[in-house]
């Protein structure tokens, strides 16, 4: 009779394939393997792949700026770039203490989000960070157009925009998606053209101040309504709710009444 | 194990005599999403068989140890961890290609094919054949793929890759673009030709009926 090897690893091995003992390691292991995969491939690409994301948030921006009527020529005189500022939301005010370049480091800090109370937070994001890069592009000493990050809860997870308003802070220039998780094919469509060709013209507050834009059920009824997507009832009221809680107190308000203060 | 494994039948089998796609039918539900241009279809082709010949690969090394009570598991778990380092790997280096392939890049873990091959083949031989047999499949369902999205990009777009082929009627040109060939169902017709031309071919590969239809009878009064 052969010694009992001493090798736990070929001991394991020579075990029969339906005993328990192995049948916990064997699958310990294959998952211990996978998860090292998985989690390898993610954090090392993660750079390139923010990169990417990066990239492609400019060219959203830039299609989005030239898109818009009489902004081409603009932005031709500006000299091809937007001014930009990193503003403190509560304030409303541009802020010196952080720059573009260390914003990203400054939100990876937690003590600079504001944590949303539930009926303030009608975008479902849960807190705001305390600062957010805008775009402006002057005609002169005049702000002619704004264009602002917003971020809210859709039906799939988290959808990214980019909102631009016309000089009045009143008027929807354009809106662009940057990034979405919603179904291809349903609310998938907020990225399609035809259906952001809705915004241009729609205004956000009556006469009497208050927010009243919506992504309507179905065919806009109202200047403050766009078309909503059949089948994307969600995604709408998802979308809806990013626009107000942005362009609201908690999110933009101040920094819109600083410009038409005039103070920007 | 003595057994000779003869490579080339091995590799040119799935190509048509037992094409995945349209002998065994599997793998159609990408075969549909992701045909609508050429880009695409070549994309989901290759990350497919990278998939297959890698899981075949693994599975293969591993086949005397895997205990028979939780092997679907196992292969899962081995092909869900792959789709997700290529889909990570896609999203590096072909972000555009990504965008456009949305979630049927993560949907190649519940594609038939793979587990299929890697139930039914992988997992009784050794890892050079498995891989051999995962490639033939690959390029199968990548032939298949091809096929389909070219003639759909070619008539629903007048193009090839991006490049125009046909003058489009909108730009000058004679080329009415069929918008038909850019919706799923386009997909169906077009599988669904090619498995009868197929059929018609190769007529052994043609089904028995399942059910013979019963004599006529006359209705009863």
């Amino acid at each position: 009779m052969a010694d009992p090897d001493w090798n736990p690893w070929r001991r394991l091995l020579a075990l029969p394939n339906e005993s328990r003992t192995k049948t916990i390691l064997v699958a310990f292991m294959v998952a211990s393997v996978c998860a090292l995969l998985v989690s390898g491939a993610t954090v090392l690409l993660r750079p390139i792949q923010d990169a990417n994301r990066a990239a492609e948030e400019q060219i959203r921006i830039e299609t989005l700026v030239s898109g818009i009527p009489g902004m081409a020529d603009l932005l031709a005189q500006a000299g091809g770039t937007l001014s930009t500022a990193v503003i403190d939301l509560a304030t409303g005010q541009a802020t010196t203490a952080v720059t573009p370049d260390t914003l990203a480091a400054a939100l990876a800090d937690t003590s600079n989000w504001t944590a949303l109370s539930s009926d303030a937070d009608i975008a479902g994001l849960g807190r705001r960070p305390n600062f957010a890069q805008v775009f402006l592009l002057r005609d002169g000493a005049d702000i002619s157009l704004v264009l602002l990050p917003i971020s809210g809860m859709g039906y799939g997870g988290r959808i990214d925009a980019f909102i631009a308003l016309r000089s009045d802070m009143n008027t929807i220039a354009g809106i662009t998606v940057t990034s979405h998780s919603e179904t291809p094919g349903l609310g998938g469509r907020i990225e399609e053209a035809a259906w952001q060709a809705g915004f241009p013209g729609t205004e956000l507050r009556d006469t009497a101040g208050d927010l009243r834009f919506a992504v309507a059920r179905a065919q806009a009824s109202s200047p403050y309504e766009v078309d909503g997507i059949t089948g994307a009832t969600r995604t709408g009221l998802g979308v809806t709710g990013m626009v107000r809680f942005w362009l609201g107190p908690d999110g933009y308000g101040p920094l819109i009444q600083a410009i038409e203060r005039g103070e920007f | 194990m003595a057994e000779r494994v003869d490579f080339w039948a091995t590799l040119t089998d799935p190509l048509i005599r037992q094409n995945p796609v349209t002998l065994q039918i599997l793998g159609i539900c990408s075969a549909l999403a992701v045909t609508t241009s050429l880009a695409t279809a070549l994309t989901m082709s290759v990350s497919l068989t990278v998939v297959l010949t890698l899981s075949a690969v693994i599975i293969s090394l591993i086949r005397r140890h895997i205990p028979e009570s939780i092997r679907l598991i196992v292969q899962i778990i081995i092909v869900a961890s792959l789709v997700i380092v290529i889909d990570q790997i896609l999203q590096a280096y072909f972000a555009e290609i990504s965008r456009s392939l949305s979630i049927y890049v993560s949907l190649i873990t519940t594609n038939c094919l793979v587990l299929g091959r890697t139930e039914a083949y992988a997992r009784h031989h050794t890892p050079l054949p498995a891989a051999v047999d995962a490639i033939g499949n690959g390029l199968g369902y990548s032939m298949i793929l091809l096929l389909i999205g070219g003639i759909r990009e070619l008539f629903g777009r007048g193009a090839l890759f991006g490049w125009p082929v046909m003058p489009l009627a909108d730009a000058g040109g004679w080329f009415t673009p069929l918008g038909l060939m850019l919706l799923a169902p386009s997909a169906f017709f077009l599988l669904g030709g090619l498995v009868w031309a197929i059929r018609s071919l190769w007529p052994d590969k043609t089904e028995a009926p399942e059910h013979t239809p019963l004599p006529r009878t006359r209705p009863a009064e």
